[in-house]
């Protein structure tokens, strides 16, 4: 990828995929009564909180031209985590949260060294990753816990009300991690690390950026979030199961190409992958107001909107090079 | 050269385990029969993975011939069309994630991601969210069956990779195949169709997508759309990688990826005789990735030298 290329139209795929998001929820509302109330909004929030959580991390991972394949099962790992330390072994919820981020961040960081100090592909690591969450996951226990604590139903009733609306913690993490991770990725040296790594990392080593440093950074801040997004996960449902968020890492990927965010690494917004929640959730949304539509053209609709911008990211890419 | 010697080093030691595997537990037919269905997904991917891609979307062509096959079969259709049918299902997946590559240039990645998770969605559309049971018995035979007290799909698999053997290493298409993934550049200034090479190796893994799709069906005697060949690309890729194919492409070895898929199933299998829960055999499964590819870099990086070995001593103690 050329730099030149790079800087021209640097934000075009974030601009459309906002125009997008609006057509669709303009589409949507005009088609389903009631779309438009602000609770449909707020439960959207809510609802992708997770999702959109490990989506953020995995923006940033992309930005650096690697993947992540392991979140879904870190959340699965982490819910399940913090669910056992709180109801089987007494735990107060915050030491529990400590320990399944924790968890979560080692498993991040051993990710990032075994890609960065051996030169791994990181689709094989991360898969490495995933299984062995996964499996740590089932150790834990094979069901369902369900937490059972005084803390967990106070923060189940806190909330911001916006009119007949409200904002409940899941979405209030969902909006704080977004604001922190943005502000991270593009107004910090940190991030501007990252998207230099993506875009050349022999480039951005003979310029003298710590890339090894970052790269092992930018997988442990990924295990972060997903070990954050299953603590969410936790609160959300009120439990624990080790099968959460399986095939999740995959709507995590689809969400930040949608946003705009290109798989190459070196190009996207955060603010992007938001909107590409936006997109996934507004289509599930509809698809459910719908009640027609069983829930598997949502997979279909998903697929589809991430060809055509794919297709479109090309067209943005191969443009410049023609003269 | 040094890939090759350090390969059919690993080789055996995988090979051995195995075998001392399958006596101990006395189901080697049972490794073949049950593993063959991985061995053949992995026979396609070999060959993408030998061009320097990947395809993620053999696990949703199999859900999606399965749920062909079997509305096919419910509908009463003679056997050969359902099997053409779930054969042709793959193919044209093949062909369109060959198309997203080969002539838009997509990261192979990101155009079989697509397929990957609409893939899943058909399925789902076809078999209206049900899970379809299927009553032929001539179906059930291709996953069932016994030729010479030999499982049927087993000999099927094993005669494909035959097949495949001939067809790549007695004529030139195995380099061919092998000069795209070194260098896809090169390779086309050396006069070869590049683009063609690749959506060939894409339609061909979907191919054996499509057939694993009709042989998982037939083996639960049903398709079941929402599980059918679910993480099977993972497993197909991981036995590849396993097998001393690297995922950058430019070599491939068809034997390492089908004692790839058959240890793969011996860890499996074994872990259930040794009374280890189903739900904690990923672990032992990512170690095991890990190591490979840890022996894999090692041997691109160092090219055997003397760190090489303190190393590898290294690593024998860490898993």
């Amino acid at each position: 990828m050329k730099l030149p290329q790079v800087l021209v139209s640097r934000q075009l795929p974030v601009v459309v995929t906002a125009v997008i998001l609006v057509l669709l929820y303009v589409a949507a509302g005009l088609l389903y009564d009631g779309f438009f109330s602000p609770r449909v909004l707020t439960n959207l929030l809510a609802d992708n909180a997770f999702l959109g959580i490990a989506a953020l991390g995995m923006t940033l991972v992309i930005f650096t031209g690697g993947i992540d394949l392991s979140v879904g099962a870190v959340i699965g790992f982490s819910a399940v985590l913090v669910s056992s330390l709180i109801t089987n072994h007494n735990w107060p919820p915050l030491a529990a949260w400590s320990a399944g981020i924790g968890a979560g961040t080692i498993l991040g960081l051993t990710m990032g060294w075994l890609i960065e100090h051996f030169k791994l592909p990181a689709f094989l690591v991360t898969l490495a990753g995933m299984f062995f969450a996964r499996g740590l996951a089932f150790q834990v226990t094979t069901e369902s816990i369900g937490i059972q604590h005084s803390f967990y139903n106070t923060l189940s009733e806190i909330y911001i009300p916006l009119g007949e609306a409200r904002l409940t913690v899941p979405a209030l993490t969902l909006i704080g991690m977004a604001l922190a991770l943005y502000g991270l990725a593009h107004h910090t040296r940190f991030g501007r690390n990252l998207l230099a790594i993506g875009g050349n990392a022999q480039s951005a080593t003979l310029m003298g950026l710590p890339v090894r440093n970052a790269t092992i950074a930018v997988y442990g801040l990924n295990g972060f979030c997903a070990a954050v997004a299953g603590i969410v996960a936790s609160l959300y449902t009120g439990s624990g199961n080790p099968s959460m968020g399986i095939g999740l890492e995959l709507d995590a990927i689809a969400v930040v190409v949608i946003g705009g965010t290109l798989l190459t690494g070196g190009r996207g917004h955060v603010a992007g992958s938001v909107l590409g929640l936006l997109i996934f959730g507004v289509i599930q949304t509809a698809i459910l107001f719908d009640g027609r539509l069983s829930s598997w053209w949502m997979r279909i609709v998903v697929g589809l909107l991430l060809l055509a911008f794919i297709l479109l990211q090309r067209l943005l890419l191969s443009r410049p090079s023609k003269p | 050269m040094l890939l090759v010697v350090a390969n059919t080093i690993f080789e055996p030691s995988f090979l051995a385990l195995k075998m001392v595997d399958g006596h101990l537990y006395g189901t080697p037919i049972d490794i073949f029969n049950q593993g063959s269905r991985i061995m053949l997904l992995a026979l396609g991917m070999t060959l993408v993975i030998a061009t320097g891609g990947v395809d993620l979307s053999v696990g949703s062509t199999v859900a999606i011939s399965g749920a062909v096959c079997a509305q096919l079969l419910s509908g009463g259709t003679p056997l050969p069309i359902v099997l053409a049918a779930a054969i042709g299902v793959g193919m044209t997946i093949g062909l369109a994630n060959g198309l997203l590559i080969a002539r838009l240039g997509l990261q192979p990645i990101v155009a079989t991601l697509i397929l990957m998770v609409a893939g899943r969605g058909v399925a789902q559309l076809i078999t209206d969210g049900q899970v379809l049971p299927i009553k032929s018995e001539a179906f059930e035979y291709l996953a069932n069956g016994y030729i010479a007290a030999l499982p049927f799909a087993a000999l099927l698999v094993g005669a494909l990779y035959l097949a495949a053997h001939f067809a790549l290493r007695k004529t030139a298409a195995g380099l061919f195949i092998e000069a795209v993934g070194d260098n896809a550049t090169a390779s086309r200034f050396a006069g070869l169709a590049a683009a063609r090479i690749k959506a060939g190796v894409y339609i061909f893994s979907g191919t054996c997508a499509g057939l694993c799709g009709a042989l998982a069906a037939s083996h639960i005697r049903a398709a079941d759309s929402y599980r059918a060949g679910e993480n099977m690309e993972l497993d197909a890729i991981f036995a590849v990688v396993i097998g001393g194919t690297a995922l950058t492409g430019g070599r491939f070895f068809l034997v390492g990826s089908l004692v790839g898929a058959l240890l793969l199933q011996t860890l499996t299998l074994s872990m259930y005789y040794l009374g280890v829960p189903p739900s904690v055999a990923p672990v032992p499964k990512a170690l095991l990735i890990v190591a490979v590819a840890l022996l894999q870099s090692e041997r691109v990086r160092r090219n055997l030298n003397r760190l090489w070995q303190r190393r590898a001593k290294s690593q024998e103690a860490a898993p």
